[in-house]
């Protein structure tokens, strides 16, 4: 009864990462296509054999084994006529050691291989939006539609970005040698295409909500491997892996039953994953050990102030400012001073906040965020004003970016003709 | 109840199509697991077939020619097979019109297997 076995409903886009890995361990990354190519072909194949014999046992060795034989294949059939990955070229020229070889490439080396495909990914010659399609393209097998879809761009803009990315990876016949002089700068450009993978997630426009946590729990993935590896562990990591976490933690309240953005989700703590939250410590407590402190660590502390209180009100706002005091002395940002100024609302009042928002510098830039004036409408509606708190939600809501924003400020938005009504 | 092969036919173009991207690939994969369960869980599917090699070689004439085939580029490439029961042949098309082979722009060939008279 093997037919009625249930298939991963993320096998393939999970396991194609791995295979475009190891297969260009053996082709070289200058034979991406080749690799993508071989992948397909397994793909193909893994149809036409379990719809007459079921799903195996073991669909994702099934893969690897078949995309391994078909590796072999072509090895054996374009030896002389194509050049393969420069440092085992040699071994692959002749039948004894070939197979070995190719094994290896199947085996224990396919963790290094993802992690030099990051590292290829992030190359400097490229801006980072395309480092993070890139890696979603080739780490975690999403198609051009799908990153279209997450990041609300176009699908042409996006296979351009893509196209782009793999002729600036197949311009170098190695993937990036881990070894290589430029792996710390190389390290700090992973960490951040995975901070802005998981943020896309987090924040990102796209309306699907099991779109959004897979964005999340591949950056997740990703990052673990960077934590496994030694010279890209270190406390920076940790603290990315901490922040990512405490954050992920909150994904289930933060999405109501019919995945709307939940106005509750500071509210309903109970639903937050106490497994993720307690993973976040730990790993936030590993990122003290070094003498610098990152904004990812800041980013986690303030996540941590936040998991650690039973209910909004109850958290410790105080040192929630000072963090957002000190996130802003290292990487400040419009954005991050809308948010300590909505913490000093939290701490001295709705006036109070009010009046940081209007002294954040270079507030123009908010100026298409929608959740810049509903934090100004949220603070009105506060301090009594509910015109005022009214003309912002409209505002916010002409800049909604997808369906659950627009779904979600149009709830802020009646909440205050409500109860201006009474 | 008889029996029926179905054919299923589909050029390289269009499996490859179907199979273009990962998400793809597991659409196509979930939506014929589906279909085969279906057609077994009413008691149509007498024999899921066997997966075909696409290249082979073709033998052809008194000469016995042997030629590489059938061709990559040929339309309607045999990608499989498989052997249900039905009452009559427009009930077995009536089975086949769920085949998702159908939905990439493939085809199902349904040829009834002939009966003995004794």
């Amino acid at each position: 009864m093997e037919r009625l076995r249930d298939l991963d409903e993320h096998l393939f886009r999970r396991e194609s990462g791995r295979m475009v890995a190891a297969l260009t361990r053996i082709f070289g990354v200058h034979n991406l296509a080749l690799a993508e190519d071989v992948v397909q072909d397994a793909f193909c194949r893994a149809l036409e054999v379990w719809k007459a014999r079921g799903v195996p046992e073991n669909p994702a060795a099934w893969l690897m084994a078949t995309a391994k034989n078909r590796a072999l294949d072509v090895v054996r059939r374009e030896r002389t006529a194509r050049t393969f990955a420069p440092d085992i070229g040699r071994l692959l020229e002749t039948e004894w050691t070939t197979a070995a070889i190719v094994d290896e490439a199947f085996s224990h080396a396919i963790r290094d291989e993802q992690l030099r495909m990051m590292f290829s990914c992030c190359h400097p010659r490229l801006p980072e939006e395309a480092q993070v399609a890139l890696i979603l393209n080739i780490l975690c097998g999403f198609g051009a539609n799908e990153i279209a879809s997450a990041f609300l761009t176009g699908r042409a803009a996006i296979e351009k970005r893509i196209s782009r990315g793999k002729r600036v990876l197949a311009s170098s016949r190695r993937l990036f040698d881990l070894a290589d002089a430029e792996f710390s700068p190389r390290l700090s450009a992973v960490r951040r295409a995975l901070y802005l993978l998981f943020n896309e997630g987090y924040h990102g426009a796209c309306a699907e909500s099991a779109v959004r946590v897979e964005l999340c729990r591949e950056a997740m993935r990703l990052t673990a491997l960077l934590s496994e590896h030694p010279p890209a562990a270190g406390p920076e990591t940790s603290a990315l892996a901490a922040l990512m976490s405490l954050h992920a933690a909150r994904l289930p309240a933060r999405l109501d039953s019919g995945g709307d953005l939940s106005p509750l989700v500071d509210r309903d703590r109970s639903r937050w994953d106490s497994r993720l939250v307690a993973e976040g410590l730990a790993l936030l407590e590993r990122s003290a050990a070094g003498h610098e402190v990152t904004a990812y660590h800041i980013e986690a502390a303030i996540a941590a102030a936040h998991a650690g209180a039973p209910s909004a009100d109850e958290a410790d706002w105080e040192s929630i400012v000072s963090l957002y005091d000190r996130l802003m002395a290292v990487a400040p940002s419009p954005v991050v001073a809308l948010n300590r100024a909505i913490a000093i609302a939290r701490r001295d009042g709705p006036e109070r906040g009010l009046e940081e928002i209007h002294a954040i510098e270079g507030r123009e830039r908010l100026e298409s965020y929608p959740f810049y004036p509903a934090a100004m409408g949220d603070l009105e509606l506060r301090r009594g004003d509910r015109e005022a708190a009214r003309r912002h939600f409209a505002a916010a809501l002409a800049l909604a970016r997808n369906p659950t924003e627009r779904r979600f400020l149009e709830k802020r938005a009646r909440t205050c003709e409500s109860s201006s009504k009474n | 109840m008889s029996e029926f092969v179905y054919l299923f036919r589909a050029s390289e173009t269009e499996q490859r199509e179907a199979m273009g991207t990962p998400e793809r690939a597991q659409r196509s994969m979930q939506v014929w697991l589906a279909w085969i369960r279906d057609l077994e869980a009413k008691g149509h599917l007498k024999d899921p077939g066997q997966p075909l090699e696409r290249g082979g070689k073709v033998v052809r004439g008194k000469k016995k020619v042997v030629t590489d085939g059938p061709y990559v580029e040929a339309k309607d490439l045999v990608l499989g097979f498989i052997i249900i029961e039905a009452r009559d042949l427009a009930q077995a098309v009536e089975l086949s019109t769920g085949c998702p082979m159908l939905e990439g722009g493939g085809s199902v060939e349904i040829r009834p297997v002939m009966k003995s008279p004794f």
